[in-house]
């Protein structure tokens, strides 16, 4: 059984703040999970996926986050509780639902979770989606650890049935990736079969229907709000004339300094879960108690500005402070001595933060940078040294719209194939713009998940306006970075997966391409001419780059090597494999004497892609020993 | 008793090393022994070449993640990350190092110098409160398993005595959560980094 189906209640156990959610869904009886993947959020859906191989729960990996919300609206729509998860950024790819939504309500408690990245360690912005809330109207959570990130959970299904609205639990990645003690609470069977009962004339959001549904809405909220002023998850610790507001992660960080700095006495803490509808009466009689107060949020000026506001409402001129150049950036995440020393800093307390050690500056010189890259045998690399040498060949230039996925990486030199990037699917429509705007030679590079995601209708929109662009669909049969979660195009297909196989080749001819080709990129002479070919044509054309991912196939077979490649003395120091390739494996002798080139044995994934166009065939396979 | 521990303990290292398993391992020895434990992680870069780090905070404090300078233990699995590390380290730091190099691609190709082993071995020594290193490859290897380079430095932590619970509660954590069919050379290679670290 999946250890997190397992467990007696009150057994306690160190759970990822992602873990920590799914079990505060099984506990409130979760019937349906969506999701499409995506980092901080995606170990909730796997764990979904593991979990409803083995039991009555319902649970996709949907095509995007628009899909995924709607599936789970339409669930819980029909009485069952559901459970929809993405990162940030996919909620704008589900807002269109998300918003309307609002006013069509659930019958049954539907909880998005919201997983925001502050720092952007994996994303392409670090919006705060606490404006969400603002936005839809809906009610908003956030949680300052795995413990209460699976309260919340539990509480928010609660919340959304008796308000009738979906409500938003929103995390930060080290909620998401941080694992903290959590109590276990009793798992609930969901309630199953649902039934849709119709109602079309609250539930069909036409205007006349919405104009009513919006004053529900407002009358909601004010249920909402009078729930917030009970919530257990805002509270005011200690009594103090020196006000701290804070939530999310950087409670954890305030605690800490306050305990640091010897301040408990004059600190009055207010600590904000329930966060939209904010507690209006806690928030001004916390206000009304302060000398001055400081806002600690990541991020965005959220609670501060809705403090000010509130205060000048209540005609309270307490001091309100929070984002300020002398204060708090509105930049990346925090950490405990900035946090520490702001607090001293604004509240005159005695502090002298240590200066850090710099180990360049020990060391007399910078330190090695250790960026990623695409691994040893990855079909994208092969790739895009294809396109790189066609187009060197042909003397053109091309500029190089991308998206966003592992082949992200092809950004980097020796690489360097990606000249514009805004989101998912962008790739080809920002193609269509760049060449309509300048007649050079555009290629828009996209993966296989990325293309069903969101690069349909820019494929479609292509074709219909006649859009002259190369789109190469780079097809590895996954969606790697993530994780090696499955999308339609999967393949192989993981173990006992049952979603219906969409052929790429086949959706891109019938979306009316004409020039469309499949190539194995790692047969280096074929894919050569095909893209010289592609490149040199006019027109909406698509090359299909596929061939698996190197590990996910890996992770699949468990097999090992049997060969591996080696450089011989007829190795030139050319040195065309390192200023054009730059496969990790791949490079001069660690001696510096000169000599051919090296492979390394452990790395090589013995994709033979090299040896195919070493200038002097000095690369030849070996058994591996 | 519980409630004077407080103990920052920040790991680095490269893709493969096992560094998530053994900041998991110290967390749950940590819930073993009945302290409050977090640990936090890096996703996603792993397997790409890339640094993995991860923390381990245990006892009294709050935050799950460790500011610059406030590390109380550094446990590194590649020298030269432990030694970019050392913007985490004050000078009560104990650092447990593995010497083993895994080269970065730039310094592959040419386009980047590492610094010499020795070199930041020693200044490292000079910077911290104490400095344990070790060639955990080697001694994963006379263990019986070359990915056990995680439990040679878990070993070594051990014998230093700057976890507040006994080695037991570490080999138990190891026993729970690895396979068992590795527990054998897993223990060795735990053995060979406590003698190691004298």
């Amino acid at each position: 059984m999946h250890p997190l189906r397992t467990g007696t209640p009150g057994e306690r156990r160190l759970l990822l703040g992602n873990e920590a959610i799914v079990r505060g869904a099984l506990e409130a009886g979760v019937a349906l999970a969506t999701t499409y993947p995506g980092t901080p959020a995606s170990e909730i859906g796997d764990r979904f996926y593991l979990i409803a191989r083995e039991s009555e729960l319902s649970f996709e990996y949907s095509t995007n986050e628009k899909v995924a919300l709607e599936v789970a609206a339409g669930a819980a729509a029909s009485g069952l509780r559901a459970l929809c998860s993405m990162k940030h950024v996919g909620v704008n790819v589900a807002a269109d639902t998300l918003m309307t939504l609002a006013y069509s309500g659930v019958k049954a408690g539907l909880v998005l979770i919201s997983a925001d990245d502050p720092s952007l360690f994996s994303s392409q912005n670090e919006q705060d989606n606490r404006y969400y809330a603002k936005l839809s109207g809906l009610p908003m959570l956030e949680p300052v650890s795995p413990q209460e990130a699976k309260e919340m959970t539990v509480a928010a299904f609660e919340l959304s049935e008796a308000l009738e609205l979906p409500v938003i639990l929103r995390t930060t990645t080290r909620v998401n990736h941080s694992r903290g003690v959590v109590t276990l609470g009793e798992i609930t069977p969901p309630r199953r079969p649902g039934r849709f009962v119709k109602n079309p004339f609250r539930l069909v959001m036409v205007p006349a229907v919405a104009r009513q549904a919006h004053a529900i809405l407002l009358a909601q909220q004010a249920q909402a709000a009078a729930r917030a002023e009970a919530s257990p998850f805002n509270r005011q610790e200690g009594d103090g004339p020196w006000g701290i507001v804070t939530s999310g992660v950087s409670y954890n960080y305030v605690k800490d300094a306050v305990g640091e700095l010897g301040i408990d006495d004059q600190v009055s803490l207010l600590k904000l879960g329930f966060t939209h509808p904010l507690p209006v009466e806690l928030i001004t009689q916390f206000l009304q108690g302060r000398e001055k107060v400081l806002v600690v949020e990541e991020l965005e000026p959220y609670l501060e500005e809705a403090l000010r506001a509130l205060a000048q409402s209540r005609g309270l001129n307490v001091p309100i402070q929070g984002k300020a150049p002398e204060l708090f950036s509105r930049l990346y995440e925090y950490h405990p001595s900035l946090v520490r020393r702001t607090i001293a800093r604004h509240f005159g307390v005695d502090h002298t933060p240590a200066e850090p050690l710099d180990p360049a500056v020990v060391l007399g010189s910078p330190l090695p940078e250790r960026p990623p890259n695409l691994c040893p045998g990855c079909p994208h690399r092969a790739t895009y040294y294809a396109v790189k040498i066609a187009l060197q060949d042909l003397g053109v230039e091309g500029i190089f719209p991308t998206d966003i996925g592992c082949y992200t990486l092809g950004l980097l030199p020796p690489l360097s194939m990606a000249d514009y990037l805004l989101c998912m699917g962008s790739s080809i429509s920002t193609a269509s713009g760049i060449a309509r705007a300048t007649g050079q030679k555009v290629i828009a590079f996209i993966g296989d998940s990325t293309f069903f995601h969101s690069g349909l209708p820019g494929l479609v929109n292509a074709v219909h306006n006649r859009h002259d662009i190369l789109v190469i669909i780079l097809d590895n049969g996954t969606t790697a970075m993530t994780g090696h979660q499955p999308h339609p195009g999967v393949k192989p297909p993981p173990p006992g997966y049952e979603g219906v196989h969409l052929d790429i080749e086949a959706v891109v001819r019938a979306l009316g391409v004409e020039a469309v080709q499949v190539v194995q990129p790692l047969q280096y002479a074929k894919t050569l001419e095909a893209v010289k070919a592609a490149v040199s044509a006019r027109g909406c054309r698509v090359l299909i780059s596929r061939a698996p991912c190197i590990l996910y196939v890996q992770r699949l077979s468990g097999r090992k090597k049997t060969t591996v490649f080696q450089v011989d003395s007829a190795c030139r120091d050319c040195r065309q494999c390192v200023d054009y390739f730059g496969c990790p494996a791949l490079h001069p002798p660690l001696t510096g004497e000169g000599g051919p080139m090296v492979i390394d044995a452990d790395q090589c994934a013995a994709c033979g892609f090299c040896a195919q166009w070493c200038p002097k065939q000095a690369i030849k396979a070996v058994k591996r020993a | 008793m519980e409630s004077k521990v407080k103990l920052r303990i920040f790991c680095t290292g490269v893709g493969g090393q096992g560094t998530l398993l053994a900041t998991r391992i110290l967390g749950e020895a940590a819930l073993l022994a009945g302290y409050s434990a977090q640990v936090s992680e890096t996703h996603g870069m792993a397997q790409r070449g890339g640094v993995v780090e991860s923390t381990v905070i245990l006892g009294d404090l709050a935050s799950p993640i460790i500011s610059l300078g406030e590390a109380d233990i550094v446990l590194g699995f590649e020298i030269l990350e432990t030694f970019r590390s050392l913007n985490r380290c004050h000078p009560g730091t104990l650092v447990v190092t593995n010497t083993a190099t895994v080269l970065p691609y730039p310094v592959a190709i040419g386009k980047a110098t590492y610094p010499p082993v020795d070199r930041m071995l020693e200044l490292l020594a000079q910077q911290v409160g104490r400095l344990i290193a070790l060639d955990g490859v080697a001694l994963a290897q006379q263990a019986g398993s070359a990915l056990a380079v995680n439990m040679v430095i878990l070993g070594a932590l051990a014998a230093s005595r700057r976890l507040p619970f006994p080695e037991g509660t570490v080999t138990a954590a190891i026993r729970t959560q690895t396979p068992a069919k590795h527990l054998d050379a897993n223990l060795r290679a735990f053995a060979l980094g406590q003698e190691a670290a004298g």
